[in-house]
């Protein structure tokens, strides 16, 4: 399992090296050992990926490079060396020394690591400062070019910004800037691009890659995704439960993995095909349940056409018809989550119409009767804060028992413990608060809170997106069993397309809040597609070496020249960012509906044949999976 | 001073990797366990400083019942020549500026204290996190009306007040616990309000509110538990607050009445004897510093329910 020391000079030298490490965490006078006698090392200039689970151990691990152990936590054992320098032996200076000059973090949540109040640049060059290794000019200096090494724009400028002033991922890049602005040896990246979204991803991967690259940094990247891993890491330390289950070079690793639990890793990210479309798809369409037309929603205060200051649904019409599933799928801010907010009556709606089961929908909660309560439940993304912290399971089970159903006393306890039962939960943690959980067991509990209520149509928000993969994974199938049991109907709202291909029989894509396409979920596996669901699919990392820069190689090509937009409302929102944008066109005319030869509706300037012929000819090479 | 927006993280949340992560059951240890006695389970929930608070301030109670009955002097009895004396067999903590005994006027004090400062907090806390919670779940003309109206109670200065209000009605102890609760909701208010108003944006409140939930559930049941613990960090302080405000009144004259007097009172009209270190000072000083503490360290170390952090936010 380990690796032996350099033999030849060719070799670059071990940069860092860890033998037997060991961390214990103490809980009410309880030790456990989470991480049981861990060893790797990475020579210098190299990428290390440690991939796992949550609960693998894998962001411990690379905290301790820093000398580091969380709170409540204690390195127990082992050898760290990252140089020359041992780790653990080193005094409270020492370790300060070691985080100035040699090992630099970059956390998950750059928003959270970002304090609102203080320009983006003085946050960079703070740790310069601190450690005194530069001046402020000098400090100011390399974060510009730090900027512009990592592909940001206006780098000249952007560091005048407020942290809110920027998107997503232009901060977690900054936070990449900051981390590199004193030239460490090492730099600890602890899923840095987990909370992107995939379009944004691949910008964030691609400049952590250039900066590496330039910079000769050695880094280690703590990821739960392999194929982001593929594109980042050299050698890959696979790890479940504080073990090291397999350690190997990225290619290797992929190709052929000599363990169980990799196997079953690389399993989870290929979805199977879980949706019982075949079943409930007869050659007599089923009545709708739901059925949207023409929703405008956004927030603020209202104008003389009744439409909010901030439009976040544009024009929005769908139908789900009884037992299926529709799946919306776009970036973050395409207004998903207002759409399922809209349905459950949180926000209220500017124009259009909502049907339920053959009858409108009231816009207000207060309009709704209990019937409309209790068959639309809302299942949201944040199972930490989607459950009460101060109840215990069984209170939170037993509430929509006794609302919609009358149920008390020891008929309220059956029927919880059989609703635990149905999302695999033992009965044990009835007596627990949420905070006892981990987070798959907190997502069951909110989803079997829907399912007391015995819902006809379910509004999942982002359900697996704060999951790890494996985990995710289980709560796709427990889903998917639900809906072919139970005969459920789910609005289905997700960024990623392989966890909508599994489950969904219908997609729509937003962007912008208008809905850009719409069809059978065959859709998204084959071109014509709508330029943006192309950009969405092709984003979509591939689980093998190389897919980064071929797609870099792809999308750094200059957009065509779009002239000032004339001043319609409906313009395509795309438009900015679009490959296939036609000027004269989409700058000035809305653009019409149009079906594909697939069955897809798409809101474009080009015809199905224009799509065809430009996506085939432009067309990367995939994986067979995704034409499946 | 800002119990609001850092909820207390205890280390398991530090530990997610501790927690079986799949739905792996652990039923032998857990479901028995929390039932089997009430006792340990108390005992789990408050740690050995809890421990030391909840004596002090069970004691304080005690003394606050029975103080007049073991009293070894009348409270307004002048039984010694000898002014601010130091400790003796007769006097066990002196005598004050008067030459009366401070242990009988501690002990005869200390229902005016507890009763009246504490009966004041626990009405302003309880009456502002009422109004708060109604505040922020209530539609918004109802959070105007009322933010507008403790804004206008917190620009008048609590001692003017309780000074018209005594002006007007005359002092006597309901009348002071009124006045110092009233002056104090305001404040217990605002906290309350901007707690509740940050709770009420989360998704379980949401979840609730589509699940159809009246407004006073909302407030009760998935509010109000998880702004208790800061409304009761307030509540301490806010305790501490009316002490010093009450002994204030006294100094005026228009506290509690003369022989009586409240622990605040006792240390100011002792303020002569502090140069000569006399106990007539330091032991009221003493009590009032051993009830604070105990409320503080009896409130600080209740655990909620489970005793896992909250989840910090993100």
């Amino acid at each position: 399992m380990t690796m032996q020391p350099p033999a030849g000079t060719s070799c670059p030298p071990v940069m860092i090296d860890v033998r037997g490490l060991r961390v214990v965490a103490r809980s009410r006078g309880v030790t456990s050992e989470i991480v049981h006698g861990v060893d790797f090392s990475v020579r210098r200039g190299e990428v290390l990926a440690l991939i796992g689970e949550s609960g693998s151990g894998k962001t411990t691990i690379a905290l301790s490079l820093l000398g580091y152990a969380r709170n409540g936590c204690d390195i127990a054992g082992g050898q760290i060396r990252i140089g020359d320098v041992d780790v653990l032996s080193l005094d409270d200076r020492g370790r300060r020394a070691l985080r100035a000059r040699t090992v630099a973090y970059v956390a998950q949540s750059a928003s959270a690591g970002f304090n609102p109040a203080r320009t983006i640049m003085d946050q960079v060059i703070e740790p310069a400062l601190l450690h005194k290794t530069a001046t402020a000019a000098q400090a100011r200096m390399k974060a510009v070019e730090l900027f512009r090494a990592l592909a940001l724009p206006s780098p000249q400028t952007i560091g005048e910004r407020y942290p809110h002033q920027v998107s997503g991922g232009q901060l977690q890049r900054l936070m990449a800037a900051m981390a590199l602005i004193t030239d460490p040896a090492v730099v600890v990246f602890d899923e840095p691009t987990t909370a992107l979204d995939v379009t944004t991803q691949i910008e964030v991967l691609a400049a952590f890659k250039k900066v590496i690259r330039e910079l000769g940094t050695t880094a280690v990247y703590v990821s739960h995704d392999l194929a982001v891993v593929a594109q980042m890491a050299d050698q890959i330390v696979v790890l479940n439960g504080g073990t090291v289950r397999e350690i190997g070079a990225t290619a290797k690793i992929l190709r052929s993995p000599d363990d169980a639990y990799t196997r079953e890793l690389l399993a989870a990210r290929r979805h199977d095909d879980l949706s019982v479309a075949s079943a409930a798809r007869s050659d007599t369409p089923a009545p709708p349940l739901l059925e949207i037309r023409g929703l405008h929603a956004g927030y603020g205060s209202r104008d003389r056409h009744g439409l909010p200051a901030t439009r976040v649904l544009d024009d929005v019409s769908l139908r789900i018809a009884k037992g299926s599933a529709l799946g919306v799928i776009g970036e973050s801010g395409s207004g998903k989550t207002t759409l399922a907010r809209v349905v459950a009556g949180l926000v209220p709606r500017a124009r259009g119409e909502v049907w339920f089961d053959g009858q409108p929908l009231p816009d207000s909660l207060s309009e709704r009767n209990a019937e409309h309560y209790r068959r639309i439940q809302i299942v949201f993304q944040n199972a930490d804060t989607a459950l009460n912290p101060s109840h215990t399971i069984a209170d939170i089970l037993a509430r929509p028992l006794k609302l919609y159903h009358g149920l008390r006393g020891n008929a309220a306890k059956q029927r919880t413990l059989a609703l635990l039962d149905r999302v695999r939960l033992p009965a044990a943690l009835l007596d627990r608060t949420p905070g006892g959980l981990s987070g798959g067991q907190k997502q069951r509990v909110n989803l079997a809170r829907a399912l007391a209520a015995e819902p006809s149509l379910i509004l999942c928000d982002e359900v697996t997106s704060a999951l790890d993969t494996v985990v995710g994974a289980a709560i796709i199938d427990l889903l998917a069993e639900l809906r072919r049991e139970l005969g459920l109907s789910y609005l289905f709202i997700s960024h990623d397309i392989s966890t909508v291909r599994a489950i969904c029989d219908e997609v729509m894509v937003l962007y912008a809040g208008q809905r850009v396409e719409s069809g059978a979920r065959e859709v998204l596996s084959s071109p014509p597609w709508h330029p943006y669901t192309r950009m969405l699919v092709e984003s979509v990392p591939d689980l093998r070496q190389g897919w980064l820069d071929e797609r870099r190689a792809c999308v750094t090509k200059p957009l065509p020249p779009l002239a000032a937009s004339a001043d319609v409302a409906e313009l395509c929102a795309f438009r900015d960012r679009c490959p296939v944008r036609i000027d004269g066109k989409c700058n000035v005319t809305p653009p019409s509906l149009k079906w594909l030869d697939n069955g897809a509706a798409i809101l474009c300037h080009h015809a199905s044949g224009d799509l065809d012929a430009l996506q085939v000819a432009h067309r990367m090479p995939r994986e067979p999976e995704l034409s499946a | 001073m800002n119990p609001i927006s850092r909820p207390p993280v205890s280390p398991a949340e530090a530990l997610p990797p501790a927690l079986p992560a799949p739905a792996a059951p652990d039923a032998v240890t857990s479901p028995a366990a929390p039932r089997s006695s009430r006792f340990a389970g108390l005992r789990e929930r408050v740690s050995w400083l809890g421990m030391i608070g909840a004596v002090l301030v069970l004691f304080w109670l005690v003394i606050a019942c029975i103080g007049p009955l073991i009293a070894p002097h009348p409270g307004g009895a002048f039984t010694s020549a000898d002014v601010f004396a130091s400790y003796s067999a007769a006097y066990p903590l002196g005598t004050d500026y008067l030459g009366r005994d401070i242990l009988s006027r501690i002990l005869i004090g200390t229902r005016f204290t507890v009763g009246i400062a504490l009966a004041a907090a626990v009405l302003a806390s309880t009456a502002g996190t009422c109004f708060g919670l109604c505040a922020a779940v209530a539609p918004r003309w109802v959070d105007e009306v009322l933010s507008r109206v403790f804004d206008a109670l917190v620009s008048i200065p609590s001692k003017v007040l309780a000074l018209v209000v005594i002006a007007a009605f005359g002092s006597g102890n309901t009348l002071l616990i009124l006045v110092t609760a009233f002056a104090y909701i305001p404040g217990a208010f605002r906290i309350s309000r901007s707690l509740a108003v940050n709770l009420m944006t989360l998704e379980y409140v949401q979840v609730a509110r589509a699940r159809g939930e009246k407004l006073l559930y909302i407030a009760r049941v998935e509010v109000l538990p998880n702004m208790i613990h800061p409304m009761l960090a307030d509540f301490g302080l806010r305790f501490v607050f009316i002490v010093l405000l009450l002994s204030g009144l006294s100094f005026l004259g228009l506290g509690v009445q003369p022989p009586n007097a409240d622990w605040g009172s006792l240390v100011r009209e002792n303020i002569g004897g502090l140069a000569e270190g006399s106990p007539a000072v330091l032991m009221p000083a003493l009590a009032i510093a051993s009830l604070t503490i105990g409320v503080n360290l009896l409130i600080d170390n209740l655990r909620r329910r489970g005793a896992f952090g909250t989840g910090a936010p993100k």
